[in-house]
């Protein structure tokens, strides 16, 4: 069996947002088609490795290679599920246009250029913002307010909105922080099925709960502490961890 | 009544309608875009700014007009250059350049003879003296607008609900940001004639607040707000000619009244119990993150 192409690449990053470094020489590799955890304590740099990935931020040091090229150029490719999405609830859109926004720039074809194509959105846009709706099990939502959604529905919107760009890569932000605890299972075995053909990328602070659910970990406090490639179970998790998670209780 | 013959008789009174109507269209597709991107603080440093270039026209000879647009423009690039890569100081650099404009507006003035009573109508407006060459060039206004917002109606909305979103998807938030402040300071220079660039931002404002009391798609409130704006408009006429007042603030008056009678209404219907429901889930929710 031939080895997976690496479709994210960091060797020797470093961020600081002006002050002491918030990432610090991280090397990570992402092969196609991987289910990779990255967990940490809070302000550990997770989601500043993240927004590194994503080419919202550049690094000071170091490089990152998404899908062979540049971050920024990559991100169309990849979905993006925040933790905290950059919209206010108040806003007068229904989920169909959240969704439907995906559609920008997405396809294999779309370039620079294409973010200035003008008029409306294509009825093929329609049909696979509806596709990626009913996938994540919530197109009873489309004519819904977002104002009007709970936080785990407002979760399944937002990941409808990323797979509606038909991304190679998905990249979600503690997608379980703002949802009732019982959903918690539901979104990550939906993601699993959807590890079937994307290469998903997750962080929480949850280590024991994703444990079950991706084939790798990545361990980030600041830098990379640990990073197991093997299979993981919960007792490997216990025993790479357990030090971890008594530092984040310490932390507060 | 009497305002109907009047209007039949009187061209100077077709043309103030027909101002008030074409400027309505700007401000109130605009006006969507202003309130649901909070950004009438930003539309008020653009209007103000405005009147450095009227003043700077009227000195060297130039339609006062286009020098309001050509300051208009100048000031929404500066104002939303300094958003984007200058957050921290965003409101003072507006408050700034907001009497910075004024300033140098009122010194051209001083200096230009003959030109002082004009102020008031730059302040406040003076639909009563709106001339056909006016009209035309308020026509060609909107039509700019009305292509443009149909055009990139997906890219600005984009820009306008998540920033971040937009840029992950390979859109330019500069560029798209730049372009709805363009936009904005051309519907501040059409609304000039009609209120003067002190009231703008009810004008631009209200009637959009008002549409988004009842309605929850940026769509349907840009086509309501127009609507609301232009019956404000005529009213606002109508009732500054039989009651001989200035036909400025009329407008805004009545704007205003509209305004806060709908937030009454709409407390009084109990709207007001879903949105408390969002606030206090989001409020949960910050407890949780």
């Amino acid at each position: 069996m031939s080895e997976a192409a690496e479709v994210i690449v960091l060797e020797d990053v470093s961020f600081s947002y002006g002050g002491p470094p918030v990432v610090r020489h991280v090397d990570l590799r992402v092969r196609e088609g991987d289910f990779l955890g990255i967990v940490g304590p809070n302000a550990g740099g997770k989601s500043t490795l993240l927004k590194l990935i994503l080419g919202l931020l550049e690094p000071q040091s170091g490089r990152i290679r998404v899908l062979g090229g540049k971050p920024a150029r990559a991100a169309r490719a990849i979905g993006y599920v925040p933790q905290f999405p950059g919209f206010s609830r108040y806003f007068p859109i229904s989920v169909e246009q959240v969704v439907l926004l995906g559609r920008l720039g997405a396809g294999e074809g779309a370039g620079f250029w294409s973010q200035f194509l003008p008029g409306r959105y294509s009825a093929e846009d329609r049909r696979k913002a509806r596709a990626a709706l009913a996938e994540v099990e919530a197109e009873d939502l489309l004519h819904r307010q977002i104002g009007s959604l709970s936080g785990g529905q407002l979760q399944r919107v937002l990941l409808a909105r990323a797979l509606a760009s038909e991304p190679r890569i998905l990249i979600l932000d503690e997608p379980t922080a703002n949802i009732d605890q019982r959903l918690e299972g539901d979104i990550f075995d939906l993601l699993k099925r959807l590890n079937e053909r994307l290469t998903i990328v997750v962080v929480s602070h949850d280590i024991a709960f994703i444990s079950s659910y991706v084939d790798r970990v990545a361990c980030i406090n600041r830098t990379l502490v640990c990073h197991q490639t093997e299979a993981v179970d919960s007792d490997i998790i216990h025993q790479l961890y357990g030090d971890h998670v008594r530092m984040v209780t310490h932390d507060h | 009544m009497e305002f109907l013959v009047a209007l039949a008789q009187q061209p100077f009174l077709q043309y103030a309608l027909i101002a008030g109507l074409l400027a309505s269209v700007g401000c109130g597709v605009m006006g969507a875009y202003v309130v649901v991107k909070r950004i009438a603080f930003i539309a008020g440093g653009i209007a103000h700014s405005a009147l450095g270039g009227m003043g700077a026209a009227a000195y060297f000879g130039f339609d006062p007009l286009l020098g309001a647009l050509l300051a208009a423009l100048l000031a929404a690039w500066l104002i939303g250059l300094v958003r984007l890569y200058l957050e921290a100081q965003e409101d003072t650099l507006i408050g700034a350049m907001w009497a910075i404009g004024m300033a140098v507006g009122i010194l051209f003035i001083a200096r230009t003879p003959g030109y002082q009573s004009d102020l008031m109508s730059y302040l406040f407006g003076n639909i009563l003296l709106v001339s056909p060459p006016t009209l035309w060039f308020m026509a060609m206004l909107d039509m700019a607008l009305l292509v443009i917002v149909a055009a990139y109606h997906r890219q600005i909305l984009a820009v306008v609900f998540d920033e971040e979103h937009a840029r992950l998807r390979g859109i330019s938030v500069t560029f798209f940001y730049l372009l709805l402040l363009s936009l904005v300071a051309v519907t501040v220079v059409l609304m000039i004639q009609i209120v003067g660039l002190i009231l703008v931002l009810a004008l631009m404002t209200l009637p959009a607040a008002v549409a988004g009391h009842y309605l929850y798609s940026l769509r349907g409130m840009m086509l309501v707000a127009v609507l609301i704006s232009s019956l404000a408009s005529v009213m606002g006429l109508a009732l500054s000619y039989v009651s001989d007042l200035p036909t400025g603030p009329v407008i805004v008056l009545l704007v205003a009244a509209f305004y806060v009678g709908s937030a009454l209404l709409r407390r009084l219907l109990g709207h007001r119990r879903t949105h408390a429901a969002v606030r206090r889930a989001e409020a949960l929710e910050g407890r949780h993150g």
